[in-house]
């Protein structure tokens, strides 16, 4: 038999048809939130179209969703309309959601893992780039539009087209204090925010290997930022073991059928890839991005570029645009940036490893005086909940930091968690583009060690430093 | 689906790479549960000088003059053109939206990001791919001459210059079927709905354990 890449696996034993190189893929799981979804919802609703399969669903309030006391509701009356929209549309078709007040409710790409909803070996769309963060289970995770989200809703598939693969190999160790969004910023930064358009990037090697499910998760949700629209890893004893005895996840016969299935889910030895990107996993230093969009970055041992040196007038111009934006000097070394606040949060790193991370550093510490804000946003509440029985949260307030209800919150501002012009931010979110944040915010994309190190120095500090 | 066979407008130069989505409609206007009403909001950070909020009266907002899309020579610009990586960032097909809505039918790039790129199919507008020196050409020619316009020939491929030059581009034939006819994915899929059944039966038995 032919040798095949994972992603050759994934795509084709869910393929319904074909019609020259235009495939209808089948969709096993489909992710819904309250920002993309409800003129899908609109569209079934004007042409009397069931969804497919209701089971497939799983629905959940996050973009919106206020991050302080939640009894008292939701105050902005548009961002209500479009979390009771979702309250709505899920009674009205009967599909699974975790309200606003649901302990289980968070992001959407947090809880589908936590709650085994995320298999390995299935088809997960979302209406949200990050759903690639799902590849970490060795699916075949996408991120669609709206227009896809009704398609989804109504046929169980999406119509695709096959991706070419891409490779990318992460060998040797990461020193200690490197994470999986070190890796994500280091990949970016080398192939740049397109790199990866047109592809589907398998990550292998002895680092990725290494990772914990968070890690890869972190990951994953990143290769839309390296324009690939999934990424994905082999599915190991890690995968296995993560998803063993979660809600959703299948249960005793049933997971041992599955488990010999998805042992399969990795490529094949001699599969061929389009592309293959390497790097050395030792000599990945912590990464702080500098401008306005994640491939901007460089290490903390480095400094903001000289436009001057830029033979290319349209990316001379884009660094010069940048750095205007951002409100930074050219060949300003990194941990000379003081910050004003300091998010730690996202669909990239709020679960509970990044958490136990940032807590590792800042306990017993505090926060330095020119920081404003320094608030901490777990991914769900069951993430909260945890973080609470291990004792991370009184460590972060006891540290200064605010102790938020989950949600996506400052990773783009959509509810009342937000900079202020001017303001610059350490975030472990995953887009520093303009505005991102709130209107002429500045953000610089960290780990969350790295968040944790710079709200104590009140500047970026290299993580490897601190003990 | 307004179907998409031969038009004629006027250029917008858009001269920046990696436009993101954030930039073409910011998030505060995607708490909206409608598909229209997008466009006056298309770019707002860069078109208005204020911070633009929902529900705003627009005649009461300073626009930026130095804006491309606030000249007055591109005020009837039906065709955007711009740099690599367009569209990149996230999935919202507001986006699509607000560009349609605000009269475009027609983006000329390098290149897009991939999830833009199909959104715009899906709402009647055609995304050309040309090389960068085909781009780079057409910015001095529009920068040269003022109410610079193209024709562009989906049926036969082509975009046609003010000199009659032909310049031919790729389209994937089912997207181009759909554009033409104005067809609904949906509509078509369902058409399919009996294979998708059939395929159903077999994978439920063979992973049994997704039920
Ligand atoms: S946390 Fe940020 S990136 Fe993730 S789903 Fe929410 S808004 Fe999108």
């Amino acid at each position: 038999m032919q040798a095949k890449t994972l992603y050759e696996k994934l795509f084709e034993s869910h393929i319904v048809r074909e019609d020259a190189g235009t495939y209808l893929i089948y969709i096993d799981r489909h992710l819904v939130h309250e920002v993309t979804s409800p003129q899908a919802f609109e569209g079934l609703r004007i042409n009397h179209r069931p969804v497919w399969r209701n089971k497939s669903v799983l629905a959940v309030p996050d973009h919106n969703v206020p991050t302080t006391d939640r009894s008292l509701g939701i105050s902005d009356p548009i961002s209500k309309i479009q979390v009771e929209t979702l309250d709505e549309n899920c009674n009205h078709f009967g599909l699974t959601q975790f309200p606003m007040n649901d302990n289980r409710q968070g992001i959407v790409h947090v809880i589908g893992p936590e709650q085994g909803s995320t298999l390995p070996g299935m088809t997960i769309v979302c209406g949200d780039s990050h759903t690639s963060t799902h590849g970490a289970f060795g699916a075949l995770a996408m991120g669609i539009g709206t227009s896809e989200v009704e398609h989804v809703l109504a046929t169980q598939c999406l119509i695709l087209k096959k991706f070419k693969t891409m490779e990318v190999r992460v060998d040797g160790k990461l020193n200690k204090g490197i994470t999986a969004k070190d890796i994500a910023l280091a990949l970016i930064g080398k192939i740049g925010t397109a790199g990866g358009t047109g592809y589907a990037i398998e990550f292998a090697g002895e680092s990725i290997s290494d990772l914990s499910m968070e890690g890869r998760m972190t990951l994953c949700n990143m290769a839309i930022e390296a324009g690939a629209r999934a990424g994905m890893v082999a599915v190991d004893e890690v995968t296995i073991s993560y998803v063993d005895n979660r809600p959703f996840s299948p249960k005793g016969e049933a997971f041992e059928k599955a488990k010999s299935y998805w042992k399969t889910l990795h490529s094949d030895k001699d599969a061929k890839f389009d592309k293959t990107i390497t790097l050395n996993g030792n000599e990945i230093l912590p990464q702080v991005t500098w401008g306005t969009s994640p491939e901007m970055v460089v290490s903390i041992e480095g400094m903001t570029p000289d436009p001057k040196k830029e033979n290319d007038p349209s990316k001379r111009k884009s660094i010069e645009d940048a750095l205007v934006y951002m409100g930074l000097e050219p060949n300003l070394p990194i941990s000379q940036i003081s910050i004003d606040k300091i998010f730690i949060g996202s669909c990239t790193n709020s679960r509970i490893e990044d958490l136990r991370e940032a807590a590792n550093v800042l306990k017993g510490k505090k926060i330095a005086k020119n920081i404003k804000l320094a608030l901490v946003v777990p991914g769900s509440g069951l993430v909260k909940l945890q973080a609470e029985k291990e004792g991370l949260d009184k460590i972060f307030v006891e540290a200064g930091f605010e102790w938020r209800e989950p949600g996506c919150s400052m990773c783009l501002a959509m509810n009342a968690d937000r900079l202020n012009p001017g303001e610059r931010c350490a975030s472990t979110s995953n887009r520093n583009f303009e505005g991102r944040q709130g209107q002429g915010g500045r953000t610089h994309l960290v780990s969350p060690s790295m968040a944790a190190a710079a709200s104590i120095y009140g500047h970026f500090v290299d993580i490897r430093s601190l003990n | 689906m307004k179907p998409f066979i031969i038009h004629t407008g006027i250029l917008a130069p858009l001269d920046r790479a990696n436009v993101d989505t954030d930039a073409i409609i910011p998030k505060q206007f995607l708490k909206s549960i409608k598909k229209t009403g997008f466009g006056p909001h298309l770019f707002d950070e860069w078109r208005y000088i204020d911070h633009g909020e929902p529900g705003m009266d627009l005649t009461q907002r300073k626009k930026n003059p130095d804006f491309v899309l606030n000249q007055a020579q591109y005020e009837k610009a039906t065709i955007l053109i711009t740099r690599e990586n367009f569209g990149c960032g996230s999935s919202r097909e507001h986006a699509a939206w607000a560009i349609e809505d605000f009269g475009f039918r027609v983006i000329l790039a390098p290149s897009f990001a991939d999830i833009f790129f199909s959104n715009c199919f899906k709402n009647g507008l055609l995304p050309i791919v040309f090389p960068s020196e085909t781009i780079d050409h057409l910015f001095k020619s529009i920068y040269a001459n003022k109410g610079y316009a193209l024709t562009i020939d989906l049926e036969n491929q082509f975009v046609v210059l003010p000199s009659n030059e032909k310049i031919s581009f790729q389209v994937d034939a089912f997207r181009k079927h759909c554009l033409m006819n104005g067809l609904d994915d949906i509509g078509l899929t369902m058409q399919h709905s009996e294979s998708i059944k059939a395929f159903e039966k077999s994978y439920y038995q063979k992973n049994s354990w997704l039920l």
